[in-house]
């Protein structure tokens, strides 16, 4: 039952993923992402961690998303042409070099992933919950915790200052 | 725990960076260069979850939300930048924007 | 150091003339003429004073005086130390180069008044006396190489002197050039007695050949030594080959001439041979080749001197030639003679340069001597003078050169050499036909030069006077002791000879007597008189009469062999398109090849270029296309996962 879950979700996920990035009008591109996040938001849901789906669908779709489409709105982007026929001898390599990359790292990580950490025997009861995430976000990463907030009051002025008339 | 196997949500994770990746090497439109990015963020951010249950910390789950408020710090900034240069050249491809090159009139397409 | 005294003051012959030369040579141009003069002056006169102090030391005592100054190199065990030593030998040569080159000291006051480097050339001449003096004081063979590099140097400085002119100036590098090829030759010597003795001193050199040629060594090795310390003797006392510098060198001021290339500086090749008579005694092969080359020397640059119009390259002809016979006498074992033909030879051939001087500053600087003559009334002093200096080169008793070159005669005749048995009598014809020679120029030159009427031309004839006293009176006392020294070392049949029991008390050990019967000596010296008569005369006969026809008809006749030697048979065109010539093309091949092409056009401009190409083609990296780079950073991580993970 689950697997099935899986393979659905998971091929949604591709088709998403790839209509992201060939499809021409960027409006339909973002929309494919906002289901793309969705689709992920599920598969962090089946993984047992409740809190980061949800963190998920608030911050990356209902945030992030927004102000893409925002911006692809003001702007009034049209479709484009793909133009794959006139890519560069670079690029292509590029790309090619990206699937084996790809296939490498997947190999690396399924060979030896398996045996990177203890498979944990028993979940711990509050697993991926909120409190869980809590503890560590207030006790160990406290630090890193504060910088991100500094980080997005840096982000914030950032986005001020660049989105000024007359820089 | 889910008995899905391990190795199927690590497939998926690169199979989805490896489109990211494949997107902003061939994309022109900026636009859906920024989205195939936060598309890599985001197979980063399953990856890491999927390790986590793996693991049974909690810790993996605590990366991938740094890395989400990150990847808004970043979408904000960015974005504003992208207007910015809309603004001043009324164009929204990459290649469009190639004053860094060496010669300016010599310009260089997409190899 | 057993045996020897320990003195303080030797380094003070060498130190005062060093001073003079510095302070005159670095304020000297700002200081008032007479307080150059003073410094000029009294720096060769201390040292005089000083060696003369230490010599007298020698005259009741055998063992030398030495004198460590500092040590010089000291490397992994081995020390080479500048050390000093007085013994008969050094005190002789230092007493002989501090008295003659003080009195050219003063005869170059008067000569050298008019010149606006006046400072300049004391400088330089005090460096000389300094640089002589460490040669001849030296207490080892790097120590003596030393003043021979500084002479050398000097000669160079002071033959050039007016560099102004480039003749002259070219005739200082020839100079320096051909001592050069002589000094690789000394050189390869100081190396071969290092790596086969281990020390270069002459104590521990005499004690390594006390028995002969150790077999550690052998004779070959030893020869090359020989041959090789010869060679830097020919070059610095213009013998064949290297002879060529000398007359050259006559571009120089006239002082310069007699006490460089007269008096001292070309004695030193002489001087060595006899400092190392304790090694040269072992060796015949070399011993046979110094006297054979010293004899050939003799008589060719003799015949070199018979057509040579410019009064100064007839007496440096003549100094090659009279170097010739002082090897003559080291090569067959002589060494005391040899050192006193170069005591005697140093009085009477400086009297006959600075005479020659005094002419030549009374003819407004013309040396021809074609354009002299009538100076007997005109120039008491330098008329008498040159008169008596050139009865005692020509060999006439009882001046000093008959004692010193008959003996030399008589010597070569006595000796025997293993190696080349006819040697004796080769060498002994060689210097016989020499001595006529001599007389013969010597008379022609006199002739010429003096008597008669002078064919001047007549603004010249009007300034015509005797130098003044400070020149003049150098001349009569040289000429006065070259008429006296020669009772120093009379020959055996007349009396003792003074010299050389001297210098066998102690500084030379390898005595080579000879042993010829009493009546063949005696007829030897008749014959060597007669000799020097003969060539008078037929001096006398060509040349007293400067209106005879005689020698220009002569001439004409055996034009061949008079252009040949008027032109010094054309040995300097020789050495021009043999050694010169190619050496220059090999050298612009090298320049137009290595430097021009190799290091400027392949390296240097070379490598600019391919950098200005390499980084051409890698800016085309620089894109500024976001697409470029992100397929680079792609390929790059790529390629780190691929080489770390495999």
């Amino acid at each position: 039952m689950e697997h099935l879950l899986f393979y659905g979700m998971g091929a949604l996920a591709v088709i998403f993923g790839l209509l992201v990035v060939f499809h021409a009008n960027p409006i339909h591109s973002a929309l494919a992402l906002v289901g793309l996040l969705f689709n992920t938001a599920g598969l962090y849901a089946m993984l047992s961690g409740e809190f980061v789906a949800v963190i998920q669908i608030l911050v990356y779709t209902g945030a992030i998303m927004v102000l893409f489409l925002f911006v692809i709105m003001l702007l009034n982007l049209q479709r484009d042409a793909l133009e794959l026929h006139r890519i560069g001898a670079v690029r292509l390599v590029g790309a090619l070099v990206m699937l084996l990359l790809g296939l490498r790292v997947a190999l690396l990580l399924r060979g030896s992933g398996a045996t990177l950490f203890q498979t944990a025997a028993e979940l711990s009861p509050g697993f991926g919950s909120v409190e869980s995430v809590g503890e560590l976000m207030f006790g160990k990463y406290l630090l890193p915790f504060e910088a991100i907030s500094i980080l997005l009051l840096a982000a914030i002025v950032g986005g001020l200052v660049m989105g000024k008339k007359k820089l | 725990m889910t008995s899905v196997p391990l190795d199927y949500f690590i497939t998926l994770s690169v199979i989805l960076f490896t489109l990211g990746g494949i997107g902003v090497i061939v994309r022109k439109n900026a636009m859906v260069i920024f989205m195939s990015i936060e598309m890599m963020l985001n197979s980063a951010n399953l990856l890491f979850v999927t390790f986590a249950l793996h693991a049974g910390t909690p810790q993996g789950h605590a990366i991938a939300f740094f890395v989400m408020a990150i990847a808004a710090a970043e979408a904000v900034v960015g974005l504003a930048i992208f207007v910015a240069l809309y603004r001043h050249s009324n164009s929204v491809f990459v290649d469009d924007f190639t004053d860094l090159a060496e010669t300016p009139e010599e310009h260089y397409e997409a190899l | 150091m057993e045996n020897v005294y320990l003195s303080n003051g030797i380094v003070w012959i060498l130190l005062w003339p060093l001073i003079g030369a510095a302070i005159n040579g670095i304020i000297g141009h700002k200081l008032p003429r007479k307080l150059v003069t003073f410094i000029a002056l009294a720096a060769p006169f201390a040292s005089m004073a000083q060696a003369g102090y230490l010599f007298t030391h020698l005259l009741h005592d055998d063992l030398p005086l030495y004198q460590a100054v500092f040590n010089w190199i000291s490397v992994d065990g081995t020390s080479i130390w500048f050390s000093l030593m007085l013994d008969q030998l050094s005190g002789v040569m230092a007493l002989t180069v501090t008295f003659v080159g003080f009195l050219i000291h003063v005869y170059s006051v008067g000569y050298m008044s008019h010149d606006p480097a006046y400072s300049r050339y004391f400088a330089y001449l005090n460096l000389f006396m300094f640089a002589m003096l460490t040669l001849v004081l030296a207490n080892n063979l790097v120590v003596m190489f030393i003043g021979w590099e500084g002479v050398g140097l000097c000669s160079y400085l002071l033959i050039g002197f007016w560099y102004q002119d480039e003749d002259k100036a070219k005739a200082g590098k020839k100079a320096f050039i051909v001592n050069r090829i002589g000094d690789f030759g000394f050189l390869i010597a100081i190396f071969i007695f290092f790596y086969f003795v281990g020390a270069i001193d002459y104590t521990t050199l005499k004690q390594f050949f006390a028995g002969g040629v150790p077999p550690i060594m052998g004779m070959t090795i030893a020869t090359i030594a020989g041959l090789a310390l010869f060679l830097g003797a020919t070059g610095k006392s213009a013998q064949i080959p290297l002879y060529v510098w000398l007359p050259d060198a006559m571009a120089g001021p006239t002082p310069v001439s007699a006490l460089i290339h007269a008096a001292t500086m070309v004695t030193a090749g002489v001087y060595m041979v006899a400092r190392l008579n304790f090694f040269f005694v072992h060796i015949p092969v070399a011993m046979g080749t110094i006297a054979i080359v010293g004899g050939l020397t003799a008589l060719f640059a003799a015949t070199m001197g018979f057509f040579q119009n410019d009064i100064k390259k007839v007496l440096a002809y003549s100094t090659v030639s009279q170097l010739g016979f002082m090897f003559m006498a080291a090569g067959v074992g002589a060494w005391a003679v040899a050192i006193f033909h170069v005591f005697t030879h140093a009085f009477f051939k400086a009297c006959l340069f600075l005479g020659s001087g005094s002419v030549i500053h009374a003819h407004d600087g013309i040396q021809d001597i074609r354009q002299m003559g009538g100076l007997k009334k005109l120039m008491p002093k330098t008329y008498w003078s040159f008169a008596i200096a050139t009865f005692t080169i020509a060999g006439f008793p009882p001046a000093a050169a008959f004692f010193s070159k008959d003996e030399i005669l008589w010597r070569v005749l006595n000796t025997h050499n293993d190696v080349f048995p006819a040697l004796p009598f080769v060498v002994y014809a060689l210097g016989l036909l020499a001595a006529f020679g001599t007389a013969f120029y010597m008379y022609r030159m006199f002739y010429l030069a003096f008597s008669g009427e002078s064919r001047a031309p007549a603004e010249v004839q009007k300034h015509i006077h005797e130098a003044p006293p400070v020149m003049s009176w150098v001349l009569v006392i040289l000429a006065g002791l070259s008429l006296v020294v020669g009772f120093l070392g009379l020959p055996h049949v007349f009396g003792p000879n003074l010299f050389e029991n001297f210098l066998f008390n102690g500084a030379l050990s390898a005595k080579v007597e000879a042993h010829g019967p009493v009546w063949l000596e005696l007829s030897l010296m008749v014959l060597s008189v007669g000799v020097a008569l003969g060539g008078w005369y037929l001096a006398r006969v060509l040349y007293k009469d400067a209106k005879s026809t005689t020698p220009a008809r002569l001439a004409e006749k055996y034009a061949g062999i008079h252009r040949v030697i008027a032109n010094k048979y054309y040995v300097d065109e020789g050495y021009f398109y043999v050694v010169i010539r190619p050496l220059w093309n090999f050298s612009t091949f090298l320049w137009q090849f290595f430097d021009q092409w190799i290091i400027d056009g392949v390296i240097v401009n070379g490598g600019s270029r391919l950098l200005a190409f390499t980084s051409l083609h890698l800016r085309r990296m620089q894109t500024g296309n976001v697409h470029s780079y992100m397929a680079a950073l792609v390929i790059g991580s790529a390629i780190i996962v691929f080489l770390y993970f495999g």
